[in-house]
């Protein structure tokens, strides 16, 4: 939170410093029509070279920085990244005082010359004191930032010089990307890509184990320098788009995204760069929208949404999928507590007569009347059950009723078992089965069953509905179902 | 056999670690003979991962050589099983992919595995009884489990000297029965085996010979010589803290 509050600050202290220049003043592509509709026909139609410029240098940042950042949050190096991005700034400023003009190279050297200086000062601090790497991370974070701020603030008030651009590094801005940009950022790219993928193997086993990855003669601190190397080279191509304050995002979000969708490696590096690439074209294309929007907060803003919806519906991993699967999963043993207690109402008669009723049903479960209604619903819902009009009288379907059975089954198969296998008493199995009866699989029953050769009554002296006899019924089942029959 | 011929597996001159000018270990000497199972056991502090870190090379050493099969830096016949903590279990990796690592040395730069390291590997597995989990993510594994994966990608290496930190610890007893077994085989085919051990009693069972270690060597020798009351005394005793104080002192003074 805090960090969040002091980036907060001093982005006001920046844009205060240069109020007296209005930040619309220097937009390259100088579009004065603001109406939405012709800005997205002018996207869409790539007629403008800056869209064209701005659609592939967010594409190709967007690559970069979901690949790296994969590795980086996997490494939990998250941090890192953060101060990495930050403390580039006073380079670009230094690149851009070497001869007063936005000159791509320049800046990039000097903005990778800072962010290594920023990281090996964070090692320095490390190694020579007791502060830990966070403090550490803090502090030249922040440092190196205000030194940056400074400069660009001096450069802001230079009399002399095309300052145009400069004021883009903060927040970002796609559209002032010009050709020479694209084409380092597509080198950056390339690189990335090249190397991640000849040391693949590398990069993996020195991220997961690096003592193994040491045993195994791989030169481990070699490979955290050129990722390192490479982090930086990513952030200073995709300074200028998204901007020095929220950089770092576009490395961890994408990736962050990713690690919940997947529980591969490789996959993760693909999504990642694939969630890149869409938050960059998001934030390309909406910042054109307005006029002087900045393209960063957006991009940012495009990764954050994929995140969320990671985080709220990943198969897996997400909120909602786990919420909903725990959900299904109470009301199917609900379901399948109902399928019992109507097998053991029918048992009780001998399996004779026409269905079940709902108050005997209810005196069964020992619920009210209205709750073994909603009961039979939802088992009507499942196709376990038809219900007579009036809603009193319960027919199990063949399915419902080869489900009952099936449960029966597995209850009581497991009562018999920790009763003769694992020498339970007879009156201690009965709740520990109420929770296996609904979690044994197939295979798992056949076991059990050969394991008590084929035993036909449970501890408590009933009947146990045998697999074989429920496998026949799902062939020429439907005059088998009590209440449509005969026999059980 | 010519064994006579080839260098022994393992030999340590003194050698020293040290961490930030503290020592941890002093002047450590070391033969170790082939195909034997070899038990490093000592109280908490006394170096035993640092002492096989260092033979690797992961950790510096201050001074002193190592010299495996007969050469410095010859990590190419060695296996390495780190400590089960040591890792991230939540990395997006599956069992397989960790098995497979145990391919990467022999693989070479550029190289991928290929279907020859994945039979490698699911033998392995199979050997530890974990195949049908190849598939698996290893978050979901339980210790006992994650330790198999560990001594299948050990296995996977195909090495003829083996240094394994800790690999009893946290297991349940059928795995560690299993591991102890697996041990075995490997000695039997004439693999060296360097054993981090924290549990004394059954060190006296599993191994042939034991390292006793307490920043120094205290004792190394076949288990009978060496497992009595004298040297364990003077390994896990009192006068160690002697030592510390006089290394503690050392690290203020320079």
């Amino acid at each position: 939170m805090s960090k969040r509050s002091y980036k907060f600050a001093l982005s006001l202290l920046f844009l205060a410093c240069m109020a007296q220049e209005p930040l619309f003043a220097a937009r390259i592509g100088e579009l004065t029509e603001t109406d939405w509709k012709i800005q997205v026909i002018r996207f869409l139609s790539f007629r403008d070279p800056s869209v064209r410029y701005a659609l592939a240098g967010s594409i190709l940042l967007g690559i970069s920085c979901g690949l790296l950042g994969s590795f980086i949050v996997v490494r939990k190096m998250a941090l890192v990244g953060d101060a990495l991005s930050h403390a580039v700034l006073p380079g670009v400023a230094l690149g851009f005082l070497w001869n007063t003009t936005k000159d791509p190279v320049a800046i990039f050297i000097g903005a990778t010359v800072a962010g290594l200086l920023g990281t090996t000062v964070v090692n320095l601090i490390t190694q020579t004191t007791r502060l830990k790497e966070d403090t550490a991370l803090g502090m030249v974070l922040a440092g190196f930032f205000s030194v940056g701020i400074c400069l660009v603030t001096m450069i802001q008030h230079l009399p002399t010089g095309n300052k145009s651009g400069i004021d883009k590094f903060l927040f970002g801005q796609a559209a002032a990307l010009g050709p020479n940009d694209i084409q380092l950022m597509g080198i950056v790219t390339l690189l990335a890509i090249t190397v991640i993928t000849l040391f693949y193997k590398e990069f993996l086993v020195s991220s997961f184990d690096s003592g193994f990855a040491h045993s195994i003669r791989i030169p481990v601190q070699l490979f955290h320098h050129l990722l390192m190397l490479l982090l930086a080279f990513a952030v200073v191509i995709s300074l200028q788009a998204v901007g020095v304050v929220l950089v770092s995002a576009m490395l961890i979000t994408p990736a962050a995204a990713a690690y919940l969708l997947t529980d591969r490696m490789h996959r993760m590096v693909f999504l990642a760069s694939i969630f890149g690439l869409l938050s960059g074209v998001f934030g390309a294309f909406f910042s054109f929208l307005g006029p002087s929007l900045p393209t960063g907060p957006f991009m940012v803003l495009g990764a954050s949404l994929v995140f969320t919806l990671c985080f709220f519906f990943a198969p897996k991993h997400g909120l909602v999928t786990r919420w909903w699967v725990k959900r299904s999963r109470s009301q199917q043993i609900q379901v399948e507590n109902v399928l019992k207690a109507i097998y053991h109402v029918l048992e009780d008669r001998g399996f004779d007569g026409e269905g079940v009723s709902i108050r005997e049903l209810a005196d069964q479960r020992k619920q009210t009347l209205e709750e073994s209604v909603r009961e039979s619903k939802m088992l009507k819902r499942a196709e376990y059950a038809t219900l007579l009009e009036e809603g009193n009288m319960i027919w199990l379907t063949p399915e419902g009723w080869q489900r009952a059975r099936e449960m029966v089954r597995n209850h009581r198969l497991w009562e018999l078992y920790l009763t003769s296998a694992a020498q339970y008493s007879a009156d201690h199995v009965h709740d520990d089965a109420e929770k296996i009866e609904h979690i044994l699989g197939d295979e798992v029953v056949r076991a059990l069953e050969k394991r008590l050769d084929y035993a036909t009554t449970d501890p408590h002296g009933k009947k146990i509905p045998s697999s074989e006899s429920i496998q026949k019924d799902r062939m020429g089942r439907r005059e088998k179902v009590p209440g449509y029959g005969q026999d059980i | 056999m010519n064994t006579e011929k080839e260098p022994v597996p393992l030999e340590v001159h003194d050698l020293t670690v040290a961490y930030q000018k503290k020592a941890v270990l002093w002047g450590i000497d070391l033969v170790v003979p082939k195909g034997k199972l070899i038990g490093i056991v000592g109280p908490n502090g006394a170096g035993k991962s640092t002492l096989i870190k260092t033979i690797m090379g992961i950790i510096p050493a201050s001074s002193g050589w190592v010299k495996i099969f007969g050469e410095e830096k010859n990590l190419r016949r060695v296996g390495y099983v780190p400590q089960r903590e040591s890792v991230d279990w939540d990395f997006p990796v599956s069992v397989m992919d960790v098995v497979l690592m145990g391919r990467y040395g022999k693989l070479g730069l550029f190289k991928r595995p290929g279907k020859a390291d994945v039979d490698i590997a699911r033998q392995c597995l199979d050997k530890v009884k974990m195949l049908p989990y190849a598939n698996r993510q290893i978050s979901n594994l339980s210790g006992g489990q994650q330790q198999r994966v560990f001594l299948a990608r050990a296995l996977a290496q195909e090495s003829d000297l083996y240094f394994m930190d800790e690999p009893f610890s946290g297991v349940d007893a059928s795995t560690e029965a299993a591991i102890i077994t697996l041990l075995h085989d490997l000695k039997e085919k004439g693999k060296t085996l360097m054993v981090v051990h924290h549990d004394l009693p059954t060190a006296r069972n599993y191994f042939d010979m034991l390292l006793l270690l307490n920043m120094r060597v205290v004792a190394f020798g076949p288990t009978d010589e060496v497992f009595n009351y004298e040297l364990l005394q003077k390994t896990y005793g009192g006068r160690l803290t002697i030592l510390a104080e006089v290394a503690e002192a050392v690290r203020q003074k320079s």
